[in-house]
């Protein structure tokens, strides 16, 4: 009998499905090589990540962000003013330093000057009450950027977990809970905003005095605890969809069938879907939550009055708007450039993040 | 009527009676479901309507001390009858089923700083609000409309970038911004348009800076359903079905834009806030505003409510008209 390599088995039945071997021959390196994987196997978030940085218009509003963040978190450092200090001259207040215009120093400052003494220049002036009116637009950004961030902080995580729940749950308890986001979304926010600013003002004022919470400032206080109770419907809804539309996924239904864990079919297939669409949201919810702070502020309910806030400044502005029109405009233009920068970068995420509009 | 054929289209081109019968035979088909969808929009609106009134209530009943406990304490005797006559000796609930039954009559209250009647004062300064509202709106829609197809139509190309980069720029301004540079620029400085008084009336500049921002948003809103419109296939069965073309594209265009409204009266409504006090114009923005500064509180509930009312009512209508328009929308 004749000795049959591996490769050379006959056949045991005609019609066999069985290979024949003997029909292929091994493959060169050269195709084996086209086997290689040529580039690194990207991951969702680095991906995204690639997308967001060959977006010339995310890459500025990044940058200018980015700018914004360092100036307000290290000018008050290197500034030698208070944003609630008269400018002094060696010790003494400086009281000719009222109103400058942007980079001029006032007579006893020049005097100080001529006899050799360094005075920071005024890069964007002083308000009437003598204060250094960069250091005070510094500290209002830092008050609109602060009050954004939480703001939408405080809503992810009450509209995270509202809607997750009402969407994991489902049915009867998900109607009602539906239902209180339907009528609290129909409620008109921004006059709610203001009827609830002017109360708590009020309540919280006498409430908090003394307590650790009274430094922060019962405005920007109800301004959070507005937001908190308001804003959050439009994130409820949004989570509660996303995650109604991912559960009924084949994939999902596939991974359970597989025998798939609960936590693990949230943790791989629900939360890497929808934590993109929620986090751009979040990204958009910034500016708005900004332009809110600022509204209230500009009609008196904004945060407490020594602290400063880009819409109050631009408020105290109007008054002296003929003569000194820079003091509005140095608030108003840090507004714009941060709402327009986080619109943008918003717009870039949901361009390189949201799944649906992948190609 | 119910076994008319909906592919009329396939076999002869339609004629007016055909399409004015179908649509009559669609509108009796729906007119069922779409008298229990007013039913229930209204309802949600009334509830609305009453949380809003409830909360403004026990909001402002929540501030510490009574309109009559002033430094110098009247006679308890003369406190106790002021009280009686505004009833603040019954229990809250009952004092807010008064205040509701009140305002139904529309009996807003007194004013704690003028002392004048609320609805009298809220009337006189919303013919003002009102016209400015009506000019901005309609200024936000027809130029929205207008620059959004411009832009849809010459997509990439000039007029879209310029239309689509100052859009972009006027979404990221406040309206109070807006409205002190342009009261700066063209008031103080340039001097072609004259500050507010009661002898010049100019509302150019407030309707520019209260429409702006609904305005781009109409803008981008248009542009981009109607570029979603355009692919679609029953724009090509409207082709091939001989009506023309455009009419549809802006028919499908025009129908987001609708349910904007309610949003956009409501932006509109609260910027008049802010642009009334900015122009010193002596609306009702000015009115509210002025009863914040002052801690005017049956002034602010006043005017809360009735603003607020007045969104809800502009919601439900532009719910229900969406409703009637849309064919996509399902009645569940």
């Amino acid at each position: 009998m004749k000795k049959l390599g591996n490769d050379k088995v006959p056949k045991q039945r005609l019609l066999s499905m069985q290979v024949d071997l003997s029909m292929f021959e091994p493959a060169t390196d050269e195709e084996k090589r086209q086997q290689d994987v040529m580039r690194e196997s990207t991951t969702f978030f680095r991906d995204g990540m690639r997308k967001l940085f060959r977006n010339p218009l995310a890459v500025l509003s990044l940058v200018i962000l980015g700018v914004i963040l360092l100036t307000i978190l290290f000018a008050p450092l290197i500034c030698p003013y208070g944003y609630a200090q008269m400018v002094t001259v060696n010790g003494t207040r400086d009281k000719t330093a009222k109103n400058l215009a942007p980079f001029t120093y006032s007579k006893l400052e020049q005097e100080a000057i001529d006899e050799g003494a360094f005075i920071f220049p005024h890069i964007f002036g002083t308000d009437e009450l003598c204060r250094d009116y960069f250091i005070r637009v510094v500290y209002g950004a830092r008050v609109s950027l602060a009050v954004g961030l939480f703001a939408s902080i405080i809503v992810l995580i009450i509209g995270l977990l509202y809607g997750s729940i009402s969407g994991y749950v489902g049915g009867r308890t998900d109607m009602i809970m539906m239902r209180v986001v339907d009528i609290i979304a129909s409620l008109p926010d921004t006059l709610m905003v203001i009827l609830l600013s002017v109360v708590l003002d009020q309540v919280l004022g006498t409430a908090l005095q003394g307590t650790v919470l009274a430094s922060v400032g019962n405005n920007m206080l109800s301004l959070f605890i507005v937001f908190g109770l308001l804003y959050w419907v439009s994130m409820a809804r949004l989570v509660r969809g996303q995650i109604l539309s991912i559960k009924h996924n084949e994939y999902v239904l596939a991974a359970r069938a597989l025998g798939a864990k609960p936590r693990r079919i949230i943790k791989k297939h629900i939360l890497p879907n929808c934590i993109s669409v929620i986090f751009i949201s979040m990204a958009l919810q910034i500016p708005s939550a900004i332009f809110t702070e600022s509204f209230l502020s500009f009609i008196g309910l904004g945060v407490q009055a020594p602290m400063p806030s880009l819409g109050s400044l631009a408020n105290n502005a109007r008054g002296s708007l003929q003569s000194y029109p820079w003091k509005l405009l140095f608030p108003a233009a840090s507004i714009c450039l941060i709402v327009l920068s986080f619109n943008l970068l918003g717009d870039g995420l949901r361009d390189a993040f949201d799944p649906k509009l992948r190609r | 009527m119910d076994s008319f054929p909906k592919v009329y289209g396939l076999t002869q081109k339609p004629t007016f009676l055909c399409q004015v019968a179908a649509r009559q035979s669609s509108v009796q088909k729906g007119s069922g479901f779409m008298l229990r969808y007013t039913v229930k929009r209204v309802l949600l609106a009334l509830v609305t309507i009453f949380i809003i009134a409830a909360i403004t209530f026990f909001a402002m009943n929540a501030i510490p001390g009574g309109p009559f406990e002033a430094e110098k304490a009247p006679d308890p005797a003369v406190q106790a009858v002021l009280e009686a006559r505004f009833n603040l000796d019954k229990p809250v609930w009952q004092q807010f089923f008064l205040y509701l039954e009140g305002l139904l009559h529309g009996d807003f209250g007194i004013s704690l700083k003028t002392g004048r009647d609320i609805f009298v004062t809220i009337m006189d300064s919303f013919s003002i609000s009102a016209r400015l509202g009506g000019m901005a709106i309609a200024l936000a829609v027809v130029g929205g409309l207008a620059l959004g197809s411009v832009a849809a139509l010459m997509r990439n190309r000039w007029p879209d970038r310029v239309i689509i980069f100052t859009t972009t720029l006027c979404v990221a301004v406040p309206s109070f911004v807006l409205a002190t540079l342009l009261l700066l620029v063209f008031c103080l400085r340039l001097g072609w348009v004259q500050v507010w008084s009661t002898t010049s009336q100019s509302y150019l500049l407030p309707v520019l800076s209260l429409a702006l921002y609904p305005m781009s948003y109409i803008t981008r809103l248009t542009k981009s359903s109607m570029l979603d419109v355009l692919g679609q296939d029953y724009i090509r069965t409207a082709r091939a079905k001989g009506v023309r073309e455009q009419l549809v594209i802006f028919k499908h265009a025009l129908i987001p834009v609708i349910t904007y409204v309610g949003p956009m009266t409501a932006y509109i409504l609260t910027g008049s806030l802010v642009v009334e006090t900015v122009f010193t114009i002596g609306g009702l923005g000015t009115q509210f505003v002025t009863g914040i500064t002052n801690r005017d509180y049956p002034m602010i509930m006043g005017t809360t409510i009735f603003l607020a009312v007045l969104m809800v009512i502009m919601t439900l209508i532009s719910d229900l008209v969406y409703k009637l328009v849309d064919p996509k929308i399902t009645f569940d």
